[in-house]
């Protein structure tokens, strides 16, 4: 049973008082200019995913709490939560740091720009 | 190979048994191989074993980290049916139905495949008429599958319940007569022992480690064993297919997550056909020793732990009680889980890549046990050819790119 803390209003509950919704800091291509995104970003946006075996982001849901959105960093072999952190923040930068594979790559440039914890 | 037959049993029984030969060898990895299968779940098996049946490539090996049909094959809740919705998909999960009606003849290995019928219940109105949809799709198709009324489902199920007044009333249900069961393990243990016969060599106990490319090419693979040159790999990893194809540079549309299933202590036949119950989330069948087997959704959330969420249990079990109210008091033996690739549109991915010499087998989810045989045979087939089968062309990687989704997330809400 995963015991979840949601980081707006401060409630703790269990699985089933939230909801999952799958990885975190997925960025839709520039929708201003449609024409411009390429099939293959856009494949990647809708469908290519990190799924990494260890330290994963996510994005969970307060269902029952405050009803907000917002981030989980969770490792998916001891499935232990690592933080909880807004829906418009990056994780604390000691996880960016330890983030492995195509979560490495993606946090190399943005770990100036996290916040310690 | 030795052949099993009512012979072969009545001769080592002479000999108390003490003469069976090896069903596999256990060979040691060669320096090279034609084409290198990494897992020998029963899809990597029967891959192949069509690679040498029906291409004559016999120098090749399946690697596997555990042990053979370990993984999801050893795993599933063993459902086979092919009432798909979309046409790439009736095609070639009846190719494998349909393969597995011979293929205990075969391989000289009993799967104990039984077609022994498949209903899935129309419990709302939506429901009765996506199914009675898929009913004429599969018409066209040329599907042996029909639909029942509530009288026809409690005739063949009476264990069901089938109160009108209950929050999900049984409306009918979408029955495929041979559609059914088959004993996961022969399946893997049938197509090891008919793959090794043929001189391919499967190796346990040995993870992949590393893809080596060189350009644009394969050229060889890393694993706990030492290095190995091939120019042909063929990833058949299931849950483990994003954490290998990224050894390989390639990034992919799966997310792994925990399937459940359990069984219950045995009892005497109730049920002898497989109810899926879509709307509530569950579906149950028995198998030969009497154990109710039974199984719901997958998990919500990433997961590579082979231990799955406790909620998702009792939703399935919550449902199967209200549905067959005769279970409520039954203990349960075993609980385990799986780790199940999931692909966007529920349908799996056989299919080359952007690396030459690569090719992956996939995304079979919470469904794939009924594809095993047909799979393999797509599969090998692509692989030898270096170009998609027929069948296998419309599953390739491309489609996410393309927008050509083979969506079947409608098709049925369970795991089966
Ligand atoms: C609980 C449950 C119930 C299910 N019920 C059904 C059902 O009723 N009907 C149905 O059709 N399907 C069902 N399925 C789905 C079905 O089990 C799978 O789709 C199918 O077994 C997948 O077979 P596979 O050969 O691809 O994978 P697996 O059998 O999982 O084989 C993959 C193999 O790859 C190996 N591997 C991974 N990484 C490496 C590495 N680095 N090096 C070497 N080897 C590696 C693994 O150890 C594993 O043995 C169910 C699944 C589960 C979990
Ligand atoms: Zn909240």
């Amino acid at each position: 049973m995963l015991v979840v803390t949601c980081p707006v209003c401060g409630v703790h509950g269990d699985e089933t008082d939230f909801h999952c919704g799958g990885q975190a800091h997925v960025a839709r291509p520039a929708s201003t200019r449609p024409e411009n995104v390429t099939d293959a970003e856009q494949r990647d946006y809708l469908f290519i995913r990190h799924n990494p075996k260890g330290l994963h982001f996510e994005r969970w849901r307060c269902d029952r709490g405050c009803g907000k959105w917002f981030h989980a960093a969770r490792d998916t072999v001891s499935l232990e939560f690592k933080a909880f952190y807004g829906v418009t923040e990056l994780p604390p930068v000691e996880l960016m740091k330890q983030a492995t594979g195509t979560w490495a790559e993606f946090f190399k440039d943005k770990i100036k720009a996290g916040k310690a914890s | 190979m030795n052949r099993y037959s009512v012979f072969s049993v009545a001769r080592n029984a002479m000999n108390y048994n003490k003469d069976w030969e090896r069903a596999w060898r256990s060979p040691n990895p060669k320096a090279e191989y034609d084409a290198v299968i990494i897992g020998a779940g029963g899809h990597g098996l029967a891959t192949a074993y069509y690679l040498a049946k029906e291409h004559k490539m016999t120098n090749i090996a399946v690697i596997e980290k555990g042990w053979l049909g370990g993984g999801n094959t050893g795993r599933n809740t063993t459902i086979i049916r092919s009432n798909y919705l979309q046409e790439p998909s009736i095609a070639i999960y009846e190719l494998s139905r349909s393969l597995y009606e011979g293929l205990s003849q075969e391989l000289n290995y009993n799967m104990m495949f039984s077609p022994r019928g498949l209903m899935m219940l129309c419990q709302t109105e939506h429901e009765l008429r996506a199914l009675k949809r898929t009913w004429h799709a599969n018409r066209h198709a040329g599907l042996d599958c029909r639909m029942i009324s509530p009288k026809e489902v409690k005739e063949i199920c009476p264990i069901i319940n089938d109160d009108p007044n209950a929050r999900y009333p049984i409306l009918g249900a979408y029955y495929q007569p041979r559609g059914g069961t088959g004993r996961h393990d022969a399946v893997a243990w049938g197509y090891a022992r008919g793959a090794d016969a043929m001189g391919v060599d499967i190796i346990q106990n040995c993870a992949v480690t590393g893809i080596r490319r060189e350009g644009g090419k394969v050229v060889g693979v890393e694993t706990e064993r030492g290095y190995i040159k091939t120019k042909r790999v063929g990833v058949v990893a299931a849950g483990h297919t994003s954490v290998v194809m990224q050894m390989a540079g390639v990034n992919m549309p799966i997310e792994s997550v925990c399937l459940q299933a359990l069984v219950s202590e045995p009892i005497k036949p109730v049920i002898d056909c497989v109810v899926m119950a879509n709307t509530v989330h569950g579906y149950m069948s028995q198998s030969d020793k009497g154990e109710l087997v039974i199984g719901g959704g997958a998990d919500s959330y990433n997961n590579y732990s082979q231990r799955g969420s406790f909620p998702a249990l009792e939703h399935t079990v919550t449902a199967l009680v209200e549905t067959f109210p005769i279970i409520s008091r039954l203990r349960m033996l075993r609980l385990w889980g799986g780790i199940v690739d999931m692909t966007g549109d529920r349908s799996p991915i056989l299919s080359g890549t952007d690396v030459e010499g690569l090719y992956v087998n996939c995304g079979w989810g919470t469904g794939g046990f009924k594809a095993i045989p047909g799979s393999g045979f797509v599969f090998a087939d692509t692989i030898a050819n270096g170009r998609p089968h027929p069948i296998a062309e419309p599953f390739s990687l491309n489609r996410f790119a393309e927008g050509r989704l083979i969506d079947e997330s409608v098709a049925a809400a369970v795991a089966h």
